[in-house]
Order: C-alpha cells, then sequence, then structure tokens
C-alpha cells in the first residue's frame, strides 16, 4: 500500500444554508481543490458523505449529481453512508482506494442539510440510525440513547448524576467557548461565555442530557483532496500525511456489554494507532465526536487518553483545553461548531489540517503547531466508527 | 454425453424453502402481544439470544433452538425522554430502557413507571415484563412495531 497525503481542504460556513446539498459540496470542492492546486479534471474519483439526503431534499444517490455538478462525470461517484460518521468512512475508502494504487487524486468528503427538517422530523430521521425493530417501538431518540449513556457512566464511577451533569457541562462550555472563536462555526460569536449553571439548568432534552448538552441540527460540507504522500509536495508545502486509520461496527444497544465502553470505538482506535505506529500520548490534537457531552467523554477514555473513568475528572480540572494534556475539539467540536451530519468527519479533518498548518482562529490555534492529530466519528448508537490520525510528516518506517 | 446447461425448477424451488430464520421478528413480537419473551436456546455455548438473530448473538453458532425467558431482570438505564421524534409527541414524556434479564441477554424496552420520580436510584432495581407497547408506526417504520413494558418490582 502507497502513503497518502491531504493536500487541499473546503469547509462550508456550517448552520442554516439557503444553497441546496449539491451548491454546499460544490463549494467545499472547489475550495478545496483551488487550495490544492489541481485542477477539476484531476479528480479521478469521488467519495462523499451523506446520512439523510432522502429525507432532506428527497435526493438518493447524491454522489453521482455532485460529480456531475462539479463536471467530473463520468468518474466513479459513491455515497457513503455511515449516519454521522458518513464523510469519515468516505475519506478512509478515499485513502484506501488511493494507497492501493487505483487512483492518484480523489476528492472526498461529506455535506448535510438537516437543519431545514425541523427539530420534530429531524428527531425521527436522526432515530433511524437507531437499531429500527428494538429501539424504534421503545421511542429512543439520539439524546435518549446517550441520557441512558450517561447514567450508566454515573453508576460505574459512583458518581452523582448532579456531580456527573455538572462535569459533562464542561465540555459544552469548552466547546461553545472555541466554536464561538471560529468563524465557519454555527454559533460563531455566541455562547462564548457559558457558563456550567447555564448548561446544567438548560430544557430538559431528554434526562439528564439538556439543550446545552447537545450539538445541533446543522447544514454545511467539507470536502478534501488526497493524492499519493510521494506526489504530494508537487502540489502544497504543507501536506498533511493520513498515518492510520481504523472503523468498526456496533449493533443494537442491548447487545453492548456496556454503554460506556462500546468495542465499536475501542476497537477502531486501537487499528487506527497500530497502522499509525503511534499511541494515545504522541496526539497534539483531537477532533472527537461530541455529538452530546457524554458522548466526548466516553470517546476519550475508548481511545485511551484517559482511563476509564477519568476524563470527567480531567475534563473538569482543563487537561482537554489548549494548553492542558490533549486539546480536544478546538474548533468548537460539534456542539459549537455544528452537525451536518454527513460533512462531519470532513470538518474534524480540515480542522486538523488548519492546525497543522497554523491556520486555526486565535484563541484556537495550538502553539507550537501539532504534529500529530486525530479524529473520531460516531455514526448511530455505536453503529459505525471511524478513526483518522493525521501527521506533518510520513509515516515512520 | 454433453452436460447441459441450466437446473430442474423443481431442484430450484427446493433450495429457496429452505429456512435459516428459527423465531422470526414477527413471532416475537407476537409473542410479547401475549405477555411471552421469547429467544433462542444455543446448543453450543448454552446461552440465550433474544430479540431473535440468525445465529447466536454470544458465539455466531447457528445451533438455535426457541425457548422462552422468564420476562424478569434488572434495569441496566433508562431516560426520560421530553423532546420525542416526530409521531411520539402523545407519548412525552416517556420512559425508554436497557434491561439485564436473568438469562443473559440485555433488551430495550419502555419502563411504566411515573416520569416525575424516576431517579438515578432506579438502576440495578429488579424489573419485570408486564405488557406490550405497541408503536402504531409511520410512513418509515414498515408497520406498527411492539417492545415490551416492564414494571418495577418494588
Amino acid at each position: 500500500m502507497r502513503d497518502v497525503a491531504i493536500i487541499g481542504i473546503g469547509h462550508t460556513k456550517f448552520g442554516r444554508a439557503s444553497k441546496t446539498s449539491l451548491e454546499l459540496f460544490s463549494e467545499a470542492a472547489l475550495q478545496a481543490v483551488d487550495d490544492a492546486g489541481v485542477g477539476l479534471k484531476d479528480i479521478e474519483a469521488l467519495f462523499q458523505g451523506a446520512a439523510l439526503p432522502g429525507f432532506e431534499e428527497g435526493q438518493v444517490m447524491p454522489a453521482g449529481f455532485s460529480a456531475a455538478e462539479l463536471n467530473l462525470d463520468p468518474i466513479p461517484a459513491t455515497r457513503f453512508e455511515g449516519a454521522c460518521a458518513s464523510a469519515s468512512i468516505a475519506i478512509r475508502d478515499a485513502a484506501l482506494w488511493v494507497g492501493t494504487g487505483e487512483y492518484d487524486i480523489v476528492l472526498a468528503g461529506g455535506v448535510e442539510k438537516a437543519l431545514m427538517m425541523g427539530t420534530s422530523f429531524a428527531t425521527r430521521t436522526f432515530a433511524m440510525s437507531c437499531h429500527a425493530p428494538t429501539e424504534g417501538p421503545a421511542g429512543l431518540t439520539f439524546p435518549g440513547v446517550f441520557a441512558m449513556a450517561a447514567r450508566c457512566y454515573a453508576k460505574n464511577y459512583d458518581l452523582p448524576l448532579d456531580t456527573l451533569r455538572e462535569k459533562m457541562a464542561r465540555v459544552s462550555v469548552k466547546n461553545h467557548r472555541h466554536g464561538a472563536l471560529n468563524p465557519l462555526a454555527q454559533f460563531y460569536k455566541k455562547l462564548s461565555d457559558l457558563k456550567v449553571e447555564d448548561v446544567v439548568n438548560s430544557r430538559m432534552v431528554a434526562d439528564p442530557l439538556t439543550l446545552l448538552d447537545c450539538c445541533p441540527f446543522s447544514d454545511g460540507a467539507s470536502a478534501l483532496v488526497l493524492c499519493p504522500a510521494e506526489e504530494a509536495r508537487k502540489y502544497t508545502d504543507e501536506p498533511v500525511y493520513v498515518l492510520g486509520t481504523g472503523q468498526g461496527s456496533g449493533g443494537p444497544l442491548s447487545k453492548m456489554e456496556d454503554l460506556t465502553k462500546p468495542v465499536s470505538r475501542i476497537s477502531s482506535a486501537k487499528t487506527a494507532f497500530k497502522h499509525a505506529k503511534l499511541s494515545p500520548k504522541d496526539i497534539d490534537v483531537v477532533e472527537a465526536h461530541d455529538c452530546f457531552t457524554i458522548a466526548e467523554l466516553i470517546a476519550l477514555e475508548c481511545m485511551g487518553f484517559f482511563d476509564w473513568g477519568e476524563a470527567a475528572e480531567a475534563t473538569a480540572e482543563g487537561q482537554t483545553d489548549l494548553g492542558g494534556k490533549i486539546p480536544v475539539n478546538m474548533s468548537g467540536g460539534l456542539i459549537g461548531k455544528g452537525h451536518p451530519i454527513g460533512a462531519t468527519g470532513a470538518s474534524q479533518v480540515y480542522w486538523i489540517v488548519k492546525q497543522m498548518r497554523g491556520e486555526a482562529p486565535k484563541g484556537n490555534q495550538i502553539d507550537p503547531v501539532p504534529e500529530y492529530g486525530m479524529t473520531d466519528t460516531l455514526g448511530g448508537d455505536f453503529g459505525t466508527l471511524c478513526h483518522i490520525i493525521l501527521g506533518r510528516s510520513k509515516r515512520k518506517e | 454425453m454433453v452436460k447441459m446447461a441450466g437446473r430442474a425448477q423443481e431442484e430450484i424451488e427446493k433450495e429457496l424453502a429452505k429456512e435459516y430464520t428459527v423465531l422470526t421478528y414477527a413471532d416475537y413480537e407476537a409473542g410479547i402481544k401475549e405477555g411471552k419473551l421469547l429467544g433462542l436456546q444455543c446448543a453450543s455455548c448454552d446461552k440465550i439470544t433474544c430479540h431473535p438473530m440468525p445465529v447466536c448473538q454470544w458465539c455466531g453458532s447457528r445451533t438455535l433452538e426457541r425457548t422462552e425467558l422468564s420476562g424478569e431482570g434488572e434495569l441496566e438505564t433508562f431516560t426520560v425522554i421530553r423532546v420525542p421524534s416526530e409521531g411520539f409527541e402523545d407519548d412525552t414524556p416517556y420512559i425508554p430502557c436497557l434491561v439485564k434479564t436473568k438469562e443473559g441477554p440485555s433488551v430495550v424496552g419502555r419502563l411504566d413507571y411515573d416520569t416525575e420520580r424516576a431517579t438515578q436510584d432506579l438502576l440495578g432495581k429488579r424489573v419485570k415484563m408486564g405488557g406490550a407497547y405497541t408503536y402504531k408506526g409511520d410512513k418509515f417504520s414498515g408497520g406498527p412495531r411492539t417492545c415490551p413494558v416492564f414494571g418495577v418490582i418494588e
């Protein structure tokens, strides 16, 4: 397998978009192509994450139309669907296909227009990535699943639920503070000085998770250009290398041993570390899937950044903020930046690349620039997990 | 003699008739409606699979036989849904829950309990299946769906 690099990145403003999904993805793609300094005619394949286009715009098979929109047809264009991890699995496959030598230059990313569905219908469609036969009639929603996990977390570690709620709130406070500094974020210049009490006292969505424990529904797109590592410096002085990827699958909640220790996530992260020949202590920055505050804590423990049960306290101590042991979601994460589900994985990679180029917004940029970064993306209730490890230098031999 | 290409229709039909599913989801749901929690007993590892799956949920073996669970277990976790999906407005607030059955597998269902009194100390409580909840379904659900309803044994 050849090593692979990211040479161009693009990202629309997240939030409410009046443009169509095809327009949004095209904008991100054109930014990425311009950033890479390649021509559209150089693109050999398109790997596109999109979770719910059929419900949002009545559009199935969006990848083919996205390719056509950019006059890329008839190149192969494939939609990847892994709920909220759709873009990450698209990027992982793109890297694998470039790695095999089948293609040299490809476009990968994702798009979503979830905000226009409204809370009630969006909640319904998001819940479609729960196990429909068993969790459907139980009326589980996504906040519901993570609320159940939060209760397990409190029980496992003998934490009074109110104590855990305050510690979880620190995730929202941190991610909103960074999101407020990010001009592409849904909550740019908003909620920058949120207090723990604001999070705990906001509207209850699924007990014990409140509205401010949750990420928003969002519209947006993000795209990347990938090429073989040995070609990367022909296009850019600052390539970012894909050092390792992992993917894991879960199943119905009822099949899980412990909701706070999803095997799908542990296994996916391990695979990525193994490919990258790195361990958690090597990583300088993480973009983790903070769909809910509790989700960030579970993610960091599963990836091995903290021991079981220690991420809540570590977060409260500031260990996951700028200057801490491992800065997490300096883009604002899903909570502060927004979560157009099919685009999120590409957005996470985009912000790691920005960090590595020293181009993140002031107040979010890690200094000195990080050498190694990692993304963590979760689809469904632990149904699809994907991890991508990125570096400023090529993989160690 | 040259062998003629193609297979007899009867032979293909016989192959199609082979049944791979020991307990169908429809039978499982019908059981819940009758107050029975049905599952599958594995001859290889002796463990119980529930809800029904085509192979053992623990060891992957295909040597499964129908069985009935007690419907009793321990409340693993729950939540009170305050912001529901479209179609669940009339139920709100309500309590989805995860129950670890006495026989081993966990089951998702609903908890019949006062939503204003449902607090963290419910975790670990003994529960028993006491009925069924049938969601009427929407355009996307493939018809109505039924899950068990559990009650707390005080």
